[in-house]
């Protein structure tokens, strides 16, 4: 059984249809990328399954379990934790602040009003960890307004982590940031989400990053899911190629400098 | 901003505050009658500003209507000692509390399901509806006459200091001076551990980003309930203690006025700040004494203050001294 299913998932945005019909099943532990143009639906069909959106119809099975009609606060509690494409990280708190009220949020302490938040040795030091993973340990004490783009990026992407979910949807994790550091973010991503044996599904534009790190890759247009696969069968498909980049051919993907 | 740069450590902030209560507890020695009724007066309104800033500040709600708590507070003290003819400050303080919890309640469940300028509307609308009680039922409340709370009929730590007889205006002022203070820093004690709480974490992330914050799984709408209940039992206090003090409590400390004066005192000390609404508080009561003494014309007066302050200081006096000590630091 699937980690997560959606069954004939709808949204529609007046005559737009964001998610048409979507049927896709997502295995545990697997690592999927969601990759299409821009207003394929992408972003729209990562928001209803999280419930930041209602869907028109249709139903989103995760663990066995109908989770359709349930709150944001409700799915995250199941397991489903994403991060955004812009970034959505708590401004005025420290870098620290932001990952430990997520691991106080998951230990259910955050309705603690009568016990100092720095003195928690337990979440002090997950926090700290976490951080060192992601290589923010020496932003610790900044203010996250304060960090870099890139930086921003991994905070937000550790929030979500700090959750420990089951399931991480990542929404455009290296947006906005240099090429340079973009390997640098994913390798940082990719290695903690295999370690941990989550089950990660991003959004990326960068064909390079998708065909490195997925385990598979799910093509959307137009609100639907137009054709998924394996890197190496998503490379040979002269459709995809045509959809992605307007030509296709043996090395379409094959990057010309 | 430098609010939450560091980690409070706990031997800091006694260094900070020790010198500060030892000063506060000889002051009484040094300054006249008059002066120790004003800071009395001050550390009333400090406890206010300091709830309505677990609002504004940490949470990112602004209210408007604090104004019907201090007034909840302050109106239950009047019927408990005329009606139920009970005397002791601590249960008149137990019964204020008992009477802003239910109000507040009740308006912080409407009011949270909104924010920003609705939210602003809401309080302040709710607000009114008390003011026009107190004003129009005045079989009960004395209408704009209010009623009055004269010190005498008033006992200290359950009936050990009662002040009839002569020369029990100036016991009255000292003992209270003394007993307000001690409510003061454990009001400030409490509301600095709930903000550096997990529970104050989370209503810091509320405010900057309440979408992220429902996404790593607080739930947001009860979370600013329950802030808007402690911070409703703080004013509630505040006005519960001020009632002896002025002898008299009138529909004006219900009415909307107020409420803009709580807000005037947090943003005068910086509602960025812990400490920001106490020496706002405290300023504006003397601010506002003076300017009334000294000119007929005292709300222009207040009025050019802060505007002045929203134009030059828009950090208010605390924020701008920490930014000014931070500076130093760093050169």
């Amino acid at each position: 059984m699937a980690l997560l299913q959606t069954i004939n998932l709808k949204r529609y945005f007046g005559e737009t249809r964001a998610v048409d019909n979507i049927n896709l099943s997502i295995e545990e532990r697997e690592f999927v990328s969601l990759v299409g143009p821009n207003g394929a639906g992408k972003t729209s069909l990562i928001n209803v399954i999280s419930a930041l959106l209602t869907p028109e119809s249709g139903k989103i099975i995760f663990k066995d379990a109908d989770i359709t009609h349930l709150s944001v606060r409700q799915r995250v509690k199941a397991g489903i934790a994403r991060s955004f494409q812009l970034v959505n990280v708590f401004d005025d708190l420290t870098t620290f602040d932001n990952v430990a009220l997520a691991i106080f949020s998951r230990q259910g302490k955050t309705a603690h009003l009568a016990s100092l938040a720095h003195l928690d040795g337990d979440v002090t030091r997950e926090a700290d960890a976490i951080l060192g993973q992601f290589g923010l340990g020496a932003k610790r004490d900044d203010t996250a307004r304060d960090l870099s783009q890139g930086e921003r990026k991994l905070l937000d992407v550790a929030l979500a982590y700090s959750l420990r979910p089951k399931l991480l949807f990542l929404d455009e994790p290296t947006s906005g940031v240099s090429t340079r550091y973009k390997g640098q973010i994913m390798d940082t991503i990719a290695s903690v989400v295999r370690a941990e044996g989550i089950t990660a599904v991003i959004v990326e534009h960068d064909m390079d990053v998708v065909f490195k790190y997925s385990d598979r890759i799910v093509v959307m247009a137009q609100g639907a899911v137009l054709a998924q696969g394996t890197p190496d069968e998503i490379r040979r498909s002269e459709q995809v190629a045509m959809v992605l980049l307007g030509t296709s051919g043996p090395d379409a993907f094959t990057r010309r400098d | 901003m430098p609010t939450a740069r560091s980690q409070p450590s706990l031997s800091r902030v006694l260094v900070v505050a020790a010198p500060i209560v030892l000063v506060l507890t000889l002051l009484p020695k040094v300054v006249d009658l008059y002066q120790t009724e004003l800071l009395i007066y001050g550390f009333t309104f400090a406890i206010a500003a300091l709830g309505f800033n677990l609002l504004l500040g940490y949470t990112g709600l602004l209210s408007f209507g604090h104004s019907a708590y201090f007034g909840t507070g302050a109106y239950t003290v009047a019927f408990i000692v005329r009606d139920l003819h009970l005397h002791s400050m601590e249960l008149c303080i137990l019964g204020a509390l008992a009477s802003t919890l239910i109000v507040s309640a009740l308006f912080g469940y409407v009011c949270v399901r909104h924010t920003r300028i609705f939210f602003g509307i809401l309080t302040l609308a709710l607000s009114q509806v008390i003011w026009s009680l107190a004003f129009k039922f005045f079989w009960v409340t004395g209408g704009t006459d209010g009623i009055r709370v004269p010190r005498t009929g008033i006992t200290l730590l359950a009936g050990l200091l009662d002040f009839k007889g002569s020369g029990s205006y100036q016991r009255f002022v000292y003992s209270y001076y003394f007993y307000v203070l001690v409510v003061f820093l454990l009001a400030v004690t409490v509301m600095w551990v709930i903000v550096h709480s997990p529970f104050g974490k989370a209503l810091q992330a509320i405010r900057d980003n309440e979408v992220r914050a429902s996404f790593v799984g607080v739930p947001v709408r009860r979370y600013r309930w329950i802030a808007f209940i402690i911070s409703g039992l703080f004013t509630g206090l505040a006005g519960a203690l001020w009632v002896p003090l002025n002898g008299l409590t009138t529909p004006d400390i219900l009415y909307w006025p107020f409420s803009g004066e709580i807000v005037f005192m947090t943003v005068l000390g910086g509602f960025r700040s812990f400490t920001g609404p106490i020496v706002g508080a405290i300023a504006f009561n003397y601010l506002k004494v003076y300017a009334v003494a000294s000119s007929q014309y005292w709300q222009l007066v207040l009025g050019v203050v802060l505007v002045i302050l929203v134009l030059v200081l828009p950090a208010g006096i605390v924020g701008t001294l920490e930014r000014l000590f931070g500076k130093l630091g760093r050169n």
